[in-house]
């Protein structure tokens, strides 16, 4: 069935093909002259003959005739795209689309437009999209005309699909044929061919479409192949959006990682609750920001490596302010956890402040790299953006690397030494104290290099560490302290879930329900899922 | 304290009580006299906005009162006390909300303005019962009293002790923070409860009537004083000491310790709740942001400043504090966070043992005041430093 659809639409294009031929060879230059004709029957012509070149500047052409912008020189007849300036009028060769200078209004004489001439323009001008050589035009181009589905942009169609190259875009350009074609009178064969085609592309369109002819459609036959290409899209609609939830939950999760893996070594492994974490997080957006800002103004160029070189700064200028919190106050605090919460809850109300006082409290302005932006559409409205799964890959590196530090390095080896039994490690020569820094130290640039991650996608303000502060801790608590697998496997879990919930219950009530599950969960295993046994869990 | 005792003797030895108590009781003489019967023109006349600042002071007190109860003496850091606060406050609100009756802007006899804007027909049932203030005071010390009584069960028979206890506390007033500020809960969402008119038929606006809720603040805060004060010099009281400085050590010797924990959480929570209530008139309003975790966090920054251990230094904590923050954030809004980041560092470090514990002074009591810290040092804070 589809072949031979495709073989009379290409035996049709081959017809308008030749027929157009001898138009073509005419100079896309004369063509445009052609547009200042004087009677509108001359005109309509012109613009049609202008369209079917499927030429880049016949849409910019025929965009300015339609905002009456398209003048005519008088002294020669020549045809400009015009802006006006003032009293004078910038002109623009419509064969080079480059500004060619600027004339007084008396020398120019305006093409004029009527209604008619403009129903002809917008029709042009929306097949021409559909020929443009931008695919991403095209593309929107085709999902236009799949809206509105009317019988007349068939030959364009058509003629579009012929050129087109592009398999993505072919793909909507034949969607939007055979939702023509079903929705219009066409014979039956011609409508069970179209259900076919639309089955191959599952979106909710597509679903919303097949809706409404499964309702309305009169032929038995026609009707029937609709409801079963409805029922096999919502079922794999259906699957799509169970992936596209687990890549949200994912994509939330990793977030969660990245906010908690910090805090699962300042709690974890040393025992401190460090309340400030969520600021150290928010100085790292910030270094972002700075860094930023520093690019736009003396390397704009080089804009995209902004966030590549945020990393590394972030991570020290966060690792230091945690290093000066351990040795200002926390040191004085081991062994005391409740005071060391309540002292360092001060030092972030200290930093948010701070912060609020030098960059203010509005949010600022933090910018992706190309790299980041924009998304790929798998299939089905299933829409997986860059930024999101940078950040994925991004946590599971920063997680890896910190494995690897704690396992692989000597002072991997020494923090675990001091974290096991503090006085064995001193008496073997480890500066305990120098350790105790440093994996603070460790825990707060992590605290940072999240802080980069989080400002590609929430807002920078002087709150931004506190919307993660007690997530991050019902990860590192649900996941057992202690333990970086914990950590992972607590912070997938919780984004998961909670985007599992959120159609269900709705965003506010999805994260009750699980700040409420896990307070259940502590209750049952008050050392979370993976806990440490043995000796340690007294220490 | 060994020996038995009956009557008021619990008050006795207690020298910084019988202040306080007597403080209190000449507040309750001069304000009236002060506000109602100095004339406005005289130096000596208190203004009406100053009787609601104190008398919101007070109720502030109340609620650092039961933090001290449970973190002073069981040594259980709530981070959610906020919570029941502002339940006991939602629950006086929404008897207040009733009281407006056909008053409001929309005029329903029955509905407040919030559900007649959210075009809801009928009143939910969770507000039966509130026109009647009997069921409503008995609400504010049931709510908050159920709510901790069903947390408490859960945490402390699973033994979910310190820090733990600490997060997941305040992970619950962040959920009902949330769950509050949703509109369809029925307790106004983001606005909350405000524009009340009167209580008992008195006008929340006549200067008489601000003088009885200070009055009421007062006397409350007295009689709790009282309560958690008979409640730490009974035995049950040092069988709570003794579950902060040594819980493993309690249970083995044949306490069931988490019904210990959950009987003074649960009164604790009550307080809170009369503390809330008592608020809520005061200022005109409840809205979850009461709720908000840094609110419950500051509590318990008054308690450590004041002294944690001594229920008179948590009184004195939370009117210094508050009193320190109408100030600042008058004069310099901007300074307020940083001095009260600045009193939790400080506090913690240099004065452990808060106001009362440090100032010789204040130091009416050694009894309560045997460094808790003792207990759970496990030789780390030496080894802190250079080894």
């Amino acid at each position: 069935m589809k072949t031979i659809s495709t073989f009379v639409g290409s035996l049709l294009l081959l017809l308008t093909l030749t027929l157009s031929g001898p138009v073509a060879a005419q100079g896309f230059d004369e063509l445009v002259t052609d547009l200042s004709a004087k009677s509108f029957n001359a005109k309509i012509k012109a613009v049609e003959k202008v369209a079917e070149t499927g030429d880049d500047r016949a849409a910019a052409v025929l965009r300015a005739m339609l905002e009456g912008r398209l003048f005519e020189r008088k002294e020669d007849g020549k045809v400009f795209i015009t802006t006006r300036e003032g009293r004078a009028y910038v002109l623009t060769d419509p064969l080079t689309l480059k500004e060619v200078g600027q004339v007084k209004s008396s020398t120019l004489k305006k093409i004029k437009v009527n209604n008619r001439l403009r129903g002809v323009l917008n029709g042009a001008l929306g097949s021409l999209t559909l020929l443009s050589k931008d695919p991403v035009k095209r593309a929107s181009a085709a999902e236009a005309v799949f809206k509105n589905r009317s019988a007349d942009d068939i030959p364009a169609l058509e003629k579009a699909m012929e050129r087109e190259t592009d398999a993505g875009v072919k793909a909507k350009m034949e969607m939007a044929l055979a939702a023509i074609q079903l929705t219009a009178d066409s014979p039956e064969e011609i409508k069970i061919a179209a259900v076919d085609v639309l089955t191959g592309h599952p979106t909710p369109e597509v679903r919303a479409l097949l809706g409404g002819v499964v309702q309305s459609e009169q032929v038995e036959s026609v009707a029937k192949a609709a409801a079963e290409a409805l029922s096999d899209i919502e079922r794999r609609l259906a699957f799509f959006n169970a992936i596209g939830n687990v890549f949200q939950g994912l994509s939330l999760g990793s977030v969660l990682l990245l906010a908690a893996v910090g805090l699962a070594i300042t709690f974890g492994v040393m025992g401190v609750i460090n309340m400030a974490h969520g600021e150290l997080v928010m100085l790292g957006a910030y270094t972002t920001f700075m860094v930023q800002e520093v690019f736009r103004a003396y390397f704009p160029g080089a804009f995209d490596w902004s966030v590549i070189v945020a990393i590394p700064l972030a991570f020290g200028v966060s690792g230091l302010f945690g290093i000066a919190i351990e040795r200002g106050v926390i040191r004085y605090l081991y062994g005391r956890p409740l005071e060391t919460l309540l002292a360092t809850w001060g030092l972030s109300l200290i930093l948010q402040q701070l912060v609020r006082s030098l960059f203010g409290p509005t949010n600022r302005d933090v910018g992706s790299p190309s790299w980041m932006s924009g998304s790929v559409e798998v299939t089905g409205g299933l829409v997986l953006t860059y930024n999101r799964m940078w950040i994925i890959f991004f946590s599971l590196l920063v997680l890896g690397l910190l494995l690897l530090v704690i396992r692989k390095t000597a002072f991997g080896l020494q923090m675990r030494a001091v974290t096991q039994n503090r006085q064995m490690a001193g008496s073997m020569g480890i500066r305990t104290g120098y350790v105790d820094a440093l994996t603070f130290g460790l825990g707060a640039g992590i605290a940072g290099v999240a802080g980069v991650a989080l400002s590609q996608i929430d807002n920078v303000s002087p709150n931004l560490g506190q919307a993660y502060i007690i997530d991050s801790f019902m990860v590192v608590v649900f996941g057992g302290v202690g333990n970086l697998w914990g950590t992972l496997v607590g912070a997938f879990s919780l984004g998961i879930i909670n985007k599992f919930l959120e159609p269900f219950a709705g965003t506010v009530l999805a994260k009750i329900l699980v700040l409420i599950a896990i307070i259940l969960f502590i209750q049952k295993r008050p050392r979370g899922l993976f806990a440490l046994k043995g000796r340690a869990v007294e220490a | 304290m060994e020996h038995r005792r009956s009557g008021f003797s619990f008050l006795l030895t207690d020298r910084g009580g019988q202040i306080l108590l007597g403080l209190l009781l000449a507040a309750i003489i001069l304000v009236p006299i002060l506000n109602l019967w100095v004339p406005e023109s005289s130096p000596f006349h208190m203004s009406t906005f100053l009787v609601g600042l104190f008398g919101k002071y007070l109720s502030f007190a109340l609620l650092a009162l039961s933090v001290d109860l449970i973190w002073g003496f069981c040594g259980i850091l709530s981070l959610g006390h906020g919570a029941f606060f502002a339940l006991g406050g939602y629950a006086m609100g929404m008897h207040l909300m009733r009281e407006i009756g056909d008053r409001g802007v929309y005029g329903n006899p029955i509905l407040p303005d919030f559900m007649v804007f959210l075009n809801w027909k009928e009143l939910p049932w969770y507000w039966y019962g509130f026109d009647f203030f009997p069921f409503a005071m008995l609400m504010v010390v049931l709510a908050p009293g159920i709510l901790a009584f069903l947390f408490g069960w859960f945490a402390f028979r699973s033994r979910v002790s310190g820090v733990y206890l600490s997060i997941i506390t305040q992970a619950l007033t962040f959920a009902l923070m949330l769950a509050f500020f949703r509109n369809d809960m029925g307790f106004g969402g983001n606005n909350g409860l405000t524009d009340f008119k009167d209580l008992l038929g008195f006008d929340l606006q006549q200067d008489s009537t601000r003088v009885g809720l200070f009055i009421a603040t007062a006397v409350a805060l007295a009689l709790g004083y009282a309560l958690c004060r008979f409640i730490v010099s009974s035995r049950l009281g040092s069988v709570l000491v003794s579950i902060r400085d040594a819980d493993s050590r309690t249970r083995f010797l044949g306490y069931r310790v988490e019904h210990y924990q959950l009987f003074v959480f649960t009164v604790s929570a009550m307080l809170a709740g009369v503390a809330g209530a008592l608020y809520v008139p005061q200022v005109g309003i409840i809205n979850p942001s009461e709720f908000a975790p840094a609110n419950s966090i500051e509590i318990v920054i008054w308690v450590a400043i004041g002294g944690r251990g001594t229920l008179y230094g948590a009184v004195l904590g939370a009117i210094v504090v508050n009193y320190a923050k109408t100030y600042f954030t008058g004069v310099l809004p901007e300074i307020w966070l940083f001095a009260l980041g600045a009193m939790f560092v400080l506090v913690t470090i240099l004065l452990p043992k808060g106001i009362v514990g440090s100032v010789p002074a204040f130091d009416l009591s050694k009894t309560f005041l045997k460094k808790p810290e003792d207990a759970t040092d496990d030789g780390r804070e030496a080894a802190g430093g250079r080894v």
